[in-house]
C-alpha cells in the first residue's frame, strides 16, 4: 500500500530549489569565503538525492538524464586540463590568472579567475561520484 | 621546459579520463591505451635524456616559490625509476587484453591502470611529503579498484584485508606528516631536510623518523609488516598481479630511499642498524615462505620479500657502493618481478592449475615460456651476466667494506634459496615426460610470450649492459649520499 507522502512532496519541491541555489551560491562563493567546489558538489548531490527519496528514481530519471557516472570523467577533464592550459602560455603546470571585468550589465565590476575553472571540474566530479555511489547502492537488490 | 617533470603524470592521467569516457568501445580503449602508454614512454625516455645532459627538471607548479608551492623533482633516480615503471606499464597493456576477460576490462581496467601508472610516477616524481601521501592514495585507490576487478570470493576476502592494512598505514602517514610538520613548520622535503640537518636531528626527529619508516615499511612489505602481502597478490588477474609486484612494494622502498638518505641521515647508529636487522628478518622470512608452498604465484610472490630485504640491507649499510646496490637491485627487481608475475600467470592459465605437484613436462608444449622462465629465474637468483647479480655484488661489496659479515652471509645464503625455489618451478613444471593427452593452446602462448619476452629483454640488458647502466645508477648513489645537491637544486640557495 502507498502511504500519503504529499506534505513531503510539497515541501521537497520547495527545499530542493533552496538547496540547489544555496549549491551554486557556495559554489561561486568559494574564492572571498567559504565555499567552493567540493561543498557545493556535496550540496547539489544531496538536493538531487532528496528528489529522488521523494518521487522515486523513474520520474528523477525522466527528468535529469544523465548517467552521473559518466560525468565523473568529464569533471576530472575539466580539473585537469585548467591546469594543463598553462601549458600553452609557456607558464608552469596549474598556473591560474583572473582578470577584472568592467561595465557588465548587472554585476558592474566582476573578477574572474581561471581557478574557477578548476573548481567546476572539482564539482562536476563530486556531484558525478556522490551520485554514483548513491544510486549503486540503492539500486543494489 | 619545467613543466617536463609534469609529463609522466598528466599523461596517464589524461589517459585514464579519456580512457573512461570511450568506455562503451572496448577495443578503441584498448587501442588507446597502447599508444598511450607508447608515447609516455617515449616522453619519458626523452626527460631521461634531458635530465642526463642539463641536470634535474624541477617544477614549480603553479609558478609558487620552492617552499610555498609544490614542486616536482625529477632527478636522475626519479626519472630511472619512471622510465622503468613505463617499460613495464607497456608490457601490461600488451597482455592485459590476453589475460583478462571482456567483462573485467569493460569494468575500468584501463582507467584504474592508468592511475596506477600516475600515481605511481607521482609518487617517484614529488618534492613533498604530503604531496607524496596523495599520490600514494592515488594508487592505491587505483589498486583498490585492480584488486576486485573479476569480483570472486576469494578476492574479496583478500582485498579486505589489504584495504584494512593500507588505510591504516594511510592514517599513521598524515599523523606522522603532522607530527613532522609541528616540529620542522614545513612539508616540502628539502626544507624539511635543511632544518632537521640545523638542529642535528634532535631525538623527536628520530622517532618521528622511524615512525614514517614503519609507514612506508607497510607499504614496502618489510618484516614484520608483511603478512598482508603474499595472499592479496595472489588473488587479482596475473597482469594486475604483476602490476603491484613490481611497482607497489617499490614505491615502498623508494620512499624510505629518499627519507633516510636526503632527511633523517644525523643518527645513523640507531636507525640505520634497526633497517640491517629487519633487512635480515624480511630476507629470511620471506625465503622461508617461498619455499614454504607449492603454488607457484605464491612462491613468486614471497620471492618480492627477500627482495625487500636486500634493498633495505643496502639502505642499512649506507655507503656508496651499497646505495648503488639498492638502487640497482630496485630497477632490476621492478623489470624481472614484472616478468616474472606475467610468467607465473601464463603458466598457470596454459597449464590450467598453479599447483606444481599437479603440472610436468610443459617444456615440450610451450619451449619459449620455459626458457624465458629459466633466464628470468636465474636472472632473480643473481647468476653472473644478469642484472641481479651485479645489484647483489654491490649490496655485498658494500656489506663487507662495513664489516658487516653477519648480513653478508645471511644475503648469500638467502639468494641461493631464492634460486632454489624458483628453479624448483622449473624443475617440477616444465621438465618431465610429454604429457600426450595434454592440450596445448599454442596461439595464446604465443600472445603471452611477446610482453614477457619484451621485459626478459629488459631484464637482461641491465646485465649484460651493466656497462651503460652502471656510470648512471653511481652518480645517482652519489647524489644520495651528499643531501646538500638535492636541497641547493630544491631550494636554490
Amino acid at each position: 500500500m502507498r502511504t500519503n507522502d504529499v506534505i513531503l512532496r510539497t515541501t521537497t519541491t520547495l527545499i530542493a530549489f533552496i538547496l540547489l541555489a544555496f549549491s551554486v551560491y557556495l559554489f561561486l562563493a568559494g574564492h572571498n569565503a567559504p565555499g567552493g567546489g567540493f561543498i557545493g558538489g556535496l550540496m547539489t548531490a544531496a538536493a538531487i538525492i532528496l528528489m529522488y527519496m521523494t518521487y522515486g528514481m523513474e520520474s528523477i530519471k525522466k527528468i535529469i538524464p544523465i548517467n552521473f557516472r559518466s560525468i565523473v570523467p568529464v569533471g576530472l577533464l575539466i580539473a585537469v586540463l585548467s591546469g594543463a592550459g598553462s601549458f600553452l602560455f609557456g607558464e608552469p603546470f596549474l598556473s591560474q590568472t583572473f582578470a577584472h571585468l568592467h561595465h557588465v550589465p548587472i554585476f558592474g565590476e566582476m573578477e574572474l579567475a581561471t581557478a574557477m575553472l578548476f573548481d567546476l571540474g572539482v564539482y562536476v566530479t563530486v556531484v558525478g561520484i556522490t551520485l554514483t555511489i548513491i544510486l549503486t547502492i540503492a539500486n543494489d537488490q | 621546459m619545467s613543466n617536463l617533470a609534469v609529463l609522466p603524470i598528466l599523461i596517464p592521467l589524461l589517459s585514464g579520463i579519456i580512457a573512461a569516457l570511450m568506455n562503451r568501445k572496448q577495443r578503441a580503449v584498448r587501442v588507446f591505451s597502447t599508444i598511450m602508454m607508447l608515447v609516455n614512454l617515449g616522453v619519458t625516455a626523452y626527460i631521461g635524456w634531458y635530465v642526463f645532459q642539463n641536470g634535474p627538471v624541477i617544477l614549480e607548479t603553479g609558478g609558487w616559490k620552492a617552499p610555498y608551492g609544490i614542486i616536482l623533482v625529477g632527478d636522475m633516480l626519479a626519472i630511472l625509476l619512471v622510465i622503468t615503471t613505463n617499460i613495464i606499464g607497456l608490457a601490461c597493456v600488451f597482455f592485459a587484453p590476453k589475460s583478462l576477460s571482456e567483462k573485467q576490462e569493460s569494468f575500468y581496467f584501463y582507467t584504474f591502470f592508468f592511475m596506477l601508472i600516475s600515481g605511481v610516477s607521482g609518487a617517484f616524481l614529488t618534492g613533498d611529503l604530503f604531496n607524496l601521501f596523495v599520490f600514494f592514495e592515488v594508487l592505491l585507490m587505483a589498486s583498490y579498484g585492480l584488486i576486485t576487478l573479476g569480483g570472486e570470493k576469494v578476492q574479496f576476502r583478500e582485498s579486505i584485508k589489504y584495504v584494512l592494512i593500507n588505510l591504516f598505514s594511510s592514517i599513521l602517514f598524515v599523523t606522522v606528516v603532522s607530527f613532522l610538520y609541528s616540529v620542522v613548520g614545513t612539508v616540502n622535503m628539502a626544507q624539511i631536510a635543511d632544518r632537521v640537518q640545523d638542529v642535528e636531528q634532535k631525538g623527536i626527529l628520530t622517532t618521528i623518523g622511524i615512525l614514517l619508516f614503519f609507514v612506508f615499511a607497510t607499504k614496502a612489505a618489510v618484516f614484520p609488516l608483511y603478512y598482508w602481502l603474499p595472499k592479496s597478490y595472489v588473488v587479482p588477474n596475473p597482469v594486475v598481479s604483476a602490476l603491484f609486484g613490481a611497482l607497489l612494494t617499490k614505491v615502498g622502498i623508494y620512499s624510505i630511499l629518499r627519507m633516510f638518505t636526503i632527511i633523517f641521515v644525523h643518527e645513523v647508529d640507531l636507525t640505520h642498524q634497526l633497517f640491517l636487522w629487519l633487512a635480515a628478518l624480511t630476507m629470511v622470512f620471506g625465503v622461508v615462505g617461498a619455499l614454504s608452498t607449492n603454488n607457484i604465484k605464491l612462491i613468486v610472490t614471497y620471492n618480492i620479500i627477500p627482495a625487500v630485504g636486500f634493498m633495505l640491507m643496502g639502505i642499512g649499510i649506507f655507503t656508496e657502493v651499497s646505495i648503488a646496490g639498492t638502487v640497482y637491485y630496485l630497477i632490476h627487481d621492478m623489470v624481472v618481478k614484472g616478468a616474472l608475475f606475467l610468467l607465473v600467470g601464463a603458466i598457470a592459465y596454459l597449464a590450467g592449475t598453479s599447483d606444481l605437484r599437479k603440472m610436468h613436462g610443459l617444456i615440450h608444449h610451450y619451449p619459449v615460456i620455459g626458457w624465458l622462465f629459466f633466464i628470468a629465474c636465474i636472472t632473480l637468483a643473481g647468476i653472473p651476466p644478469f642484472s641481479g647479480f651485479i645489484g647483489k655484488i654491490l649490496l655485498l661489496k658494500g656489506g663487507l667494506a662495513q664489516d658487516q659479515i653477519f648480513i653478508v652471509i645471511i644475503g648469500l645464503i638467502t639468494s641461493l634459496l631464492i634460486l632454489f625455489s624458483m628453479i624448483r618451478i622449473f624443475i617440477q613444471g616444465f621438465w618431465g615426460e610429454k604429457d600426450e593427452s595434454f592440450q596445448p593452446d599454442k596461439p595464446k602462448a604465443r600472445a603471452f610470450a611477446w610482453p614477457i619476452g619484451f621485459l626478459v629483454f629488459f631484464s637482461v640488458f641491465l646485465g649484460v649492459g651493466a656497462e651503460f647502466v652502471y656510470p648512471i645508477v653511481d652518480e645517482i648513489s652519489n647524489t644520495l649520499l651528499d643531501p646538500s645537491i638535492y636541497i641547493e637544486s630544491v631550494l636554490k640557495e
